[in-house]
């Protein structure tokens, strides 16, 4: 399988000569393609534009219903009251703290184990690859690996949100493919001739040759951290340490709004009045960060995934 | 010159012993040190701990001090009343899941393979992925407020038609339709992107051949293009089977309400709430229920891959 054509193969396959007309059923059956997935993408953003519309629109006027596709009755006011709550603030701040650690410790840990195991003629390295992947396969459980994480004195402590999850196996599969396709043995024996160590080599040649591949596993990484709730769960009970998703879900799942989270207790009346407002906003707030950034990485990961996937 | 270089390494591995081999090589274990105690530490020490399932775990003996107990535990949750109860609602969501929107994703792929306009699928791609970016508390989120029955948008909506406002997050019956679909808006498109991957590797020429011997463009999408994702698809399916037992328990346990549990208890989420969420925690009997859980998925992967291989030609190992 060749990996590194592009997407779009039907340039190729028409062709340079020999434009050949689309019968009238090939017209129907690709404007029935075309509508449908443009009623695909309709669907998708609707949620989303709905609910950053509502976030900027009066209170009463969303739940009169008045709001369908585009903002009524322009506000930021609940984007004012979120500033106000202390938890959101923190945990917007422990949140990025836990995605930019936690994506540079899980990247670093992949590119050390995905280049020795992207080597040929590595002896032992089919064992190693096999103890990566089968935790793919079985793993201890939950119970277990929360008793790992007490015994390591971790619960509580930031290193918790970090260290548990900082490898993903199946990004050490597509980082190491990468290598595969992109560093050839050629190189690595060039490398050799002219006296460079395997650590030279991995710093000096492997890493410069490697951008897309570390973006798109700090981005992986980064999101995945930023989008994680469960660890932060069962690891911490400090409210200090809470990440954002764990504030979402006590005021947007549970309704839980916290009085003494208000740093002015004369706006409580304001705050339950815009409760169902701030949810919207809230909504905003959690799902923003990742969608802003994904784009500018998306033809890297497109391409890494697509490698990975299809040799690994 | 690739297989030139092929074969002198491999002459040059015959020629040079084993030993010398790893000790030439040591910077490159040093390299993997830190994944491996990682590995160790936070994948395998767990696995050794699976045992407290077959030991009465206390804190204060540890693990290896702890008295054994025998299938105590295993016993146990069998014949609990829950037991059925849970099984028939993990296996309900997961094959509900797998049937309604494994093929989803390669529809998506065909067609954005078939569209010509390099913009339009630029974007729909772009636009399609993003839900894969949204965490799983924001979707909850979303159904959340999108269903309200006081606020909520689907409600003005049904309204308009005359029907009264409904609380569907908290009607048992509904649980399993908004977690498929909430699902499959959320997951669709990122997954069409390795089937569309396995669709470069169509030759071209293919598909001219078929179009000089008149085939529709449906046609070919289904006799050309279908097959050759077909691998990639029983690879994909076979590990869907071996999550069985695993169904997307974040998202469970966040739709989770007092009125839809009788739906919405699935393993996991039982694991969860008797081993780490109770007042008087029950390492053991969850540690067991757990490893219950990961061996039969381990059974179904295996049977799953051992199928595929006698019949469909592809197969994970």
């Amino acid at each position: 399988m060749s990996a590194g054509t592009t997407l779009a193969p039907d340039e190729r396959r028409l062709g340079a000569g020999a434009p050949i007309q689309d019968t009238k059923s090939d017209k129907i059956a690709l404007a029935c393609i075309y509508t449908a997935l443009g009623l695909f993408c309709l669907a998708v953003l609707y949620p989303i534009v709905y609910v950053l519309s509502a976030s900027v629109s009066n209170t009463k006027l969303v739940s009169a219903g008045e709001v369908w596709l585009w903002p009524v009755g322009f506000t930021l006011d609940a984007y004012k009251a979120i500033l106000d709550y202390k938890s959101i603030v923190s945990g917007f701040g422990n949140s990025v703290f836990y995605a930019v650690a936690g994506a540079l410790v899980a990247t670093i840990l992949t590119l050390l184990a995905a280049y020795p195991l992207s080597r040929k003629g590595l002896p032992g390295k089919g064992i190693i690859m096999a103890a990566f992947v089968f935790t793919m396969m079985f793993s201890g459980g939950l119970i277990p690996t929360y008793l790992v994480v007490h015994e390591l004195g971790l619960l509580n402590t930031r290193w918790a949100m970090i260290l548990p999850t900082a490898l993903a196996v199946w990004n050490v599969i597509i980082t190491r493919t990468y290598f595969m396709v992109t560093i050839p043995e050629e190189l690595v024996e060039a490398g050799k001739v002219d006296g460079c160590s395997d650590f030279g080599f991995f710093w000096r040649v492997v890493l410069p040759l490697s951008k897309p591949i570390i973006a798109v596993n700090l981005l992986f990484y980064a999101v995945g951290s930023w989008n994680s709730f469960f660890n932060a769960l069962i690891y911490l009970t400090n409210e200090h340490l809470f990440p954002l998703q764990v504030i979402l879900r006590q005021i947007l799942l549970q309704t839980k709004v916290d009085p003494s989270q208000m740093a002015d207790t004369s706006k409580l009346a304001q705050m339950q009045e815009l409760q169902q407002q701030l949810k919207y906003s809230l909504i905003v707030i959690g799902m923003i960060p990742p969608l802003l950034v994904y784009p500018f990485v998306q033809k890297h990961f497109v391409k890494g995934a697509m490698i990975g996937s299809l040799k690994g | 010159m690739r297989s030139a270089g092929h074969k002198r390494t491999r002459v040059a591995k015959s020629r040079v012993g084993l030993g010398l081999r790893i000790r030439r090589n040591w910077q490159l274990y040093a390299m993997l040190a830190l994944p491996l105690i990682w590995l160790a530490i936070f994948a395998y020490w767990p696995m050794y701990g699976v045992i407290i399932a077959f030991k009465d775990y206390n804190v204060v003996s540890g693990i290896w001090g702890s008295p054994w107990a025998g299938m105590k535990y295993f016993d146990r949750f069998v014949e609990s009343y829950q037991f059925w109860r849970l099984i028939k609602n993990t296996v309900y969501l997961h094959v509900y899941e797998l049937v309604a929107t494994f093929p989803l994703p390669i529809i998506l792929a065909l067609c954005l393979n078939t569209v010509r306009k390099k913009w339009f699928s630029r974007t729909t791609q772009l636009i399609t992925y993003a839900p894969h970016f949204i965490s799983t508390v924001v979707v909850v989120g979303l159904l959340v407020v999108l269903t309200s029955p006081n606020t909520g948008v689907t409600n003005k909506l049904i309204g308009l038609f005359g029907f009264g406002p409904t609380d569907v997050m908290g009607d048992s019956g509904m649980f399993r339709h908004l977690f498929v679909w909430s699902g499959a808006w959320q997951t669709m498109g990122f997954a069409a992107i390795i089937y569309l991957a396995a669709l470069t590797s169509v030759p071209p020429e293919l598909h001219e051949a078929a179009i000089v011997d008149g085939a529709s463009r449906l046609r070919r999408m289904w006799h050309i293009d279908l097959p050759a994702i077909v691998p990639v698809a029983v690879i994909l399916l076979i590990l869907d089977i071996g999550r069985i037992l695993s169904v997307g328990f974040e998202k469970v346990l966040l739709m989770q309400n007092s009125l839809n549990l009788d739906v919405a208890e699935v393993i996991d989420t039982y694991v969860y709430k008797i081993g780490l969420a109770s007042s008087v925690p029950q390492f053991s009997y969850a540690t067991a229920i757990g490893l219950f859980r990961s061996v039969i998925g381990l059974v179904l992967l295996v049977l799953a891959n051992t199928f595929a291989r006698r019949f469909a030609k592809s197969s994970l190992w």
